[in-house]
């Protein structure tokens, strides 16, 4: 038999039908739905009088537009309040399972399928959501789709695709100490650029990747799209399953052997050969900080600022100087010069448990400067609570920061949580474009400890030196 | 969905790499939950300067462009985050195609499901555009999609290139979820001969 990469192992299986120009029919195990790119999408399935094929194998949860205070509350913008009762509405039509805004269950979509035990190594998953990709650190292939095609999945349980290239992108060798997962992603999208992945569907792999834990190898497959790739995955491991085991929606014990048995072939064979290959070394890996208007725009922390001027091509220069006008930022200005208004921890890259453990073992026992707002979103109810039990919230309060209920929050500002013109924000999200985090707002994407450090100075530090 | 067959109209350049759907519709335009009516929040930011007033700079405020229904733009249109907000802005203003070096996945696709035709060219063939259309702001282009060509006033014809498959969803107008319900009695087979294999895909989440 010929040799296979993880993707074809995982693709091949789920071809219902292929065409003679190989437009593929490819089943989805798994549609994660959320209350933004959703409507239209319930709707036309009613105007054409169709039904979902299966709404057991769907979930969904309002995350983008949820207030991350008091929940007993109504939700003040009449807009995301309709947005969220409908989502509610057509769910009870259809059948459709979902965890409300007041249930402990609730969060960010790409946090809650992982801790439910819905992501599971080997599917096909889907949701009307970029940062899709997320789920690939179980060794599935999860992408983001646009309204028609959550309609498509709703009626028909299937996506017409065509099959795309591979990419391996390998991390030799072991991180430094305090660089992270976040580090890593945006190191290599600042190595293959914004678009380097277009096309492509990337298997992460090397030492430094295999040594990361489950929830880090989320954050460096929830980024991919970052750098062009539709989905980004790694081959599942001993992490991977002891990190499913036992979790609600997981295999039941009399499946589990089998399910072990299947996923343990989930690797890429020997000899096996990518479209396109990338190496990096851990070691070469500084905290990384963008400076930019894409999450491209990415040096370490003992870098500057750029010069336009020394871009290679006219492209490249008019848009560095357009990212710096944007930001307010001055050529070669060391990066640990900026100073900064505002501290958001939180997102689908960097809310979970493990995240918040590592900011607060930076706020322990510090303020946060002065100058600074800092605010603290978990990325789920139950990260809530985990985080409340081991005391987290006590330490990021102690300090200063603000300690909010779970949801998307400031990465998109869709809700009320968002950046006033001018402000300068560290944040662990995944977007710095312009206006992102609100109109005007100015983002740099950094880790949580990064980010950490950045709210108890009031600017940027080499956290390698962090006493 | 509308046929795309031929379309003739006027190019409007966006002269910029990496335009993110954050900025083709930011985000509080995302919470509608209709699909129409989205042009007011295209290219919102762009569009106006920060104290409000419209950016003389912008295409969509430069009166000769007031009719286009081609933009042309540089690489990587689209990147970002999946929302179909974009193309549905894009539409809604009246934009039928979009011509550009290179497109992001997701927005590529979002697009073909919308009667918009995104149209990737060399980056040579783009730059000729932009001369042209700098040269002359009024210049038409004709996009034939089954000859997979684009004439100019001045005769010179650009070949592209398009997966058969999304050309004839397009030159017919073919609604997608339709034809996969023809293949009904694939996908039941399908999940009958999966659930055997893989009985843990099959649980049910409501439970």
């Amino acid at each position: 038999m010929a040799t296979q990469t993880l993707f074809d192992k995982i693709w091949d299986p789920h071809v219902v039908y292929e065409d003679s120009n190989g437009t593929t029919l490819l089943y989805i195990d798994r549609h994660l739905v959320h209350e933004v790119t959703s409507p239209q999408a319930f709707e036309g399935l009613k105007l054409a009088g169709r039904h979902p094929r299966r709404p057991e194998a769907t979930l969904a949860v309002p995350d983008h537009n949820v207030p991350t205070t008091d929940r007993r509350v109504d939700i003040a913008d009449p807009l995301s309040r309709i947005q969220i009762q409908t989502l509610e509405h057509h769910c009870a039509d259809f059948g459709i399972p979902m965890f409300s805004m007041h249930d402990i269950r609730q969060g960010i979509v790409h946090v809650i399928g992982p801790e439910q035990g819905l992501t599971l190594p080997g599917m096909t998953i889907v949701c009307g959501d970029s940062h899709t990709s997320t789920h690939g650190a179980f060794g599935a292939l999860a992408f983001g789709i646009g309204t028609s095609e959550v309609e498509h999945v709703l009626a028909t349980q299937c996506l017409i695709q065509k099959r795309p290239q591979t990419m391996e992108i390998r991390v030799d060798g072991q991180l430094s100490p305090h660089c992270s997962a976040k580090d890593m992603i945006l190191a290599i999208i600042g190595h293959i650029g914004t678009s380097g992945g277009n096309g492509y569907v990337v298997e992460y792999t090397g030492e430094a990747v295999r040594s990361l834990s489950m929830e880090s190898r989320m954050t460096l497959c929830n980024m991919s799209i970052e750098g062009g790739a539709r989905a980004g995955m790694l081959a599942p491991d001993e992490t991977t399953l002891s990190y499913i085991k036992d979790r609600p929606m997981a295999p039941p014990a009399h499946l589990w052997p089998q399910a072990v048995h299947h996923w343990e072939r989930l690797r890429t064979d020997p000899g096996a050969t990518y479209d396109r290959i990338v190496t990096l070394h851990g070691e070469d890996i500084a905290p990384q900080v963008t400076w930019g208007t894409n999450p491209g725009m990415v040096t370490g922390v003992d870098g500057a600022v750029p010069d336009p001027r020394s871009c290679s091509d006219v492209e490249t220069q008019d848009a560095t100087a357009r990212a710096l006008d944007y930001m307010a930022l001055i050529p070669g200005t060391p990066i640990v010069d900026i100073n900064i208004d505002r501290v958001f921890i939180g997102s689908c890259t960097n809310s979970r448990i493990e995240d918040l453990r590592l900011a607060a073992s930076y706020f322990k026992g510090k303020k946060v400067a002065p100058s600074v707002k800092a605010m603290i979103v978990p990325g789920s109810g139950l990260v809530k609570k985990q985080a409340e039990e081991e005391g987290l919230d006590t330490i990021f309060r102690a300090a200063g920061a603000e300690w909010r209920e779970s949801g998307c929050s400031m990465c998109l500002a869709m809700n009320a949580d968002m950046l006033q013109p001018g402000e300068r924000c560290a944040s662990t999200s995944n977007r710095n474009f312009e206006g992102r985090q609100g109109k005007g707002g100015r983002t740099h994407l950094v880790s949580p400890a990064m980010a950490a450090a950045a709210a108890l100075t009031g600017h940027f530090v080499d956290i390698r030196h962090w006493a | 969905m509308n046929p795309f067959t031929t379309h003739t109209g006027q190019v409007a350049p966006l002269d910029r790499v990496n335009v993110d759907t954050d900025q083709i519709i930011p985000k509080q335009y995302l919470k509608t939950i209709h699909r129409t009516g989205l042009k007011e929040g295209l290219f919102a930011d762009w569009r106006h300067l920060p104290d409000g007033l419209p950016d003389p700079d912008f295409f969509m405020n430069q009166p000769q462009y007031a009719h286009a229904t081609i933009l042309l733009t540089r690489d990587n249109f689209g990147c970002g985050s999946s929302r179909e907000h974009a193309p549905w802005a894009l539409l809604d203003y009246g934009i039928r195609s979009i011509l550009a070096p290179s497109f992001a996945e997701i927005f590529y696709n979002n697009c073909f499901q919308n009667s918009i035709l995104p149209i990737a060219l060399e980056a040579q063939d783009i730059q000729q555009l932009f001369d042209q259309v700098y040269a002359d702001d009024q210049v038409q282009l004709t996009i034939d999609l089954a000859a997979q060509t684009i004439s100019t006033p001045q005769k010179s014809t650009f070949q592209f290139s398009i997966d058969p498959f999304r050309k004839q969803c397009l030159l017919q107008g073919l609604d997608a979820i339709g034809l996969t319900l023809q293949r009904e009695k694939d996908i039941a087979g399908y999940e009958a001969r999966r659930k055997q294999e893989a009985p843990w895909l099959f649980q049910d989440l409501c439970s």
